[in-house]
């Protein structure tokens, strides 16, 4: 890493870590952001990395919220006592019930939220394109319909979990510290993935399917493992939702297929498909966005909103980043070269 | 002399279409071999059985002794069979190196081996057949933007990087100019010699076969016309008939 790059990264994780105390008024916002950046990262991996277009991670982010808070609640009390309880018993959770059922939940949401990428991926890798997409969105809608049906689970009514113990605005600051956290490690994972040789496989399983299984490469294998990863960190994020927004329901939280599972792709859209960073750049613009004509259109920010979607998918489908590498091919290292083979002889 | 390929009795047909009726030949371990046919004459739907791009009607096809058409295409080029495509196939949106890095050999790579980075021996192979096809200079470049015999050369790079022990080759020289063509068939040659791969080349262009490979069979309305050296197949009065339509 050259120094300019160092510098660069240390400036963002420096802001990171001051923000929350800096504008402390924004808590929610910035833990709300790098929700943002996290799905958008995932939605990447199998979307702009590989090619294809999942419109179902946000099963994973439903799943994990109801995974993570199942974990919680089952390890202190019985879950079906508890989620019937509704108005009726009170329950308690300790400093070590909470956090700790909120550490095991966390993790459980993302390896659970793993497996079921595998079993469905199994399942819907043999579509393509754009069927691929509606195949996985049909599991999110079903999922989400599934589980508000299921009366253990809390059914239509969703879940309550016990609030943050502490006061109120040390629990922003930690909600937004976890989700940061989730995110600068799906971020550096990520990174570090694109430039192994599973990163170059899944980037020719991309451009051509056909010429890799030609070649030999496992593309199931990988498409499974890649999709298993992105869920992962989904799940994650979703468990720390969970304790996050307290109460959560199935339709409009958990399997929120038209908000945040609609989001996420366009998040990658704005910022450019397929590259390291465009995902976290299209992130930060799409929640401005979002934010500001939610606060100075409102009545009118769903049409702003899609009228950001279509000018994005008809005009400036290549997103920022594709853009630059368009306008600078330079910084991203396309040039002709006539330096002698190393090598060679 | 072993046999690298050996197809026997191998018919396919599509619907009614009859595209290969009783087909067999066999590949002989380190040599050239061509197959030649006017249009139609089921020429790469047999290189496509063989690769296992379709499942096959009846008959059998062996590569290094052992049965190969239950296999899928992966576990087939696994094995170290490879073929290029007539409509050439590159992966458009990466750069040559990308490319050629792309198509290390995964018959020995683990998911523990994936999870690597690529090496620095990698990178210098990679170069070394870039410059062995003459695309070195234009490495960096998107391959997307190559003219169209550069991408065939790329496809070719690719190809060896592999490692295939055989490499089935879908016109090569398809759309290539003159001048080049002269130095492709003189790296086919090599690729065969210095790389020890055995080549089984379909090919359009007389010149280009009976100066590349040793033994050449000739298919017609998907049955096997003829067969010998480029002299005796030159010389044959039916593979004449089936390239000027005397039928």
């Amino acid at each position: 890493m050259n120094r300019n790059k160092t510098i660069l990264y240390s400036l963002i994780l420096a802001f990171t870590i001051v923000a929350p105390f800096a504008f402390p008024n924004f808590g929610t916002q910035l833990a709300t952001l790098w929700l943002m950046i996290i799905v958008a990262i995932t939605w990447d991996m199998t979307g702009g990395q590989m090619g294809y277009n999942s419109l179902g991670n946000i099963f994973f982010y439903g799943t994990g919220m109801y995974v993570a808070a199942l974990i919680t609640i089952g390890l202190t009390y019985d879950v079906g006592d508890y989620t019937s309880a509704a108005g009726g018993g009170i329950y308690e959770f300790t400093d070590l019930e909470y956090f700790g059922g909120m550490a095991l939940g966390i993790l459980g949401a993302g390896l659970f939220c793993s497996a079921c990428a595998i079993v469905i991926g199994w399942l819907t890798f043999g579509l393509r394109g754009p069927y691929f997409a509606i195949g996985t969105l049909g599991v999110a809608i079903a999922a989400g319909e599934l589980v508000s049906n299921w009366e253990w689970v809390g059914g239509g009514q969703g879940i309550a979990l016990p609030v943050y113990p502490g006061d109120f605005d040390t629990g922003k600051t930690y909600f937004y510290f976890l989700f940061a956290a989730v995110g600068i490690g799906a971020f550096l994972f990520a990174r570090w993935l694109y430039g192994t040789r599973f990163g170059s496989a899944i980037n020719a399983i991309r451009d051509d399917e056909e010429k890799a299984d030609a070649m030999g490469i496992h593309t199931l294998r990988y498409k499974l493992y890649t999709w298993a990863m992105a869920a992962f960190f989904v799940g994650m994020a979703g468990g720390i939702s969970a304790f996050q927004l307290i109460h959560f329901e199935p339709l409009e939280t958990a399997y929120q297929t038209i908000n945040l599972g609609i989001f996420m792709v366009v998040c990658v859209l704005l910022g450019g498909k397929g590259t390291l960073w465009g995902p976290v750049v299209g992130a930060i613009l799409f929640h401005l966005f979002k934010e500001v004509t939610w606060n100075y259109l409102l009545g009118w920010q769903w049409v702003a909103l899609g009228a950001l979607i279509v000018v994005t998918v008809v005009y400036f489908q290549d997103g920022v980043m594709g853009w630059l590498v368009h306008k600078k091919p330079e910084w991203f290292g396309i040039r002709v070269e006539k330096k002698v083979a190393s090598g060679s002889k | 002399m072993t046999t690298t390929i050996d197809v026997s009795g191998v018919s396919k047909s599509f619907g009614g279409v009859v595209a290969n009726r009783e087909v067999s030949l066999s590949v002989n371990t380190g040599t050239i071999t061509g197959l030649i046919g006017p249009n139609g004459s089921g020429k790469t739907t047999l290189f496509n059985s063989i690769v296992g791009y379709h499942p096959i009607d009846s008959g059998s096809i062996k590569f290094e002794s052992s049965e190969i058409s239950e296999l899928s295409v992966q576990q087939i080029a696994r094995r170290g069979l490879l073929r290029t495509f007539q409509q050439t196939r590159i992966y458009g949106a990466m750069n040559g190196v990308e490319n050629m890095l792309i198509s290390l050999p995964h018959r020995k790579m683990s998911i523990w081996d994936a999870l690597k980075t690529f090496t620095r021996e990698d990178y210098e192979r990679a170069d070394h057949l870039l410059e062995f096809v003459g695309l070195y200079e234009k490495r960096m470049l998107k391959s997307g933007d190559l003219s169209f015999g550069q991408q065939k050369l790329l496809e070719f790079a690719m190809a060896l990087m592999n490692e295939p022990t055989c490499l089935l080759l879908d016109e090569p020289t398809a759309g290539i100019n003159p001048t080049l063509i002269n130095g492709l068939i003189d790296r086919l040659k090599r690729a065969n010699s210095e790389f020890g791969i055995t080549l089984f080349v379909i090919e359009h262009n007389m010149r280009v076969i009976m100066n590349l490979a040793e033994n050449i069979y000739c298919l017609a309305h998907g049955e096997l016309l003829a067969q010998g050296t480029p002299d005796e197949i030159q010389n044959d009065q039916r593979v004449i008939d089936a390239y000027l339509g005397a039928h």
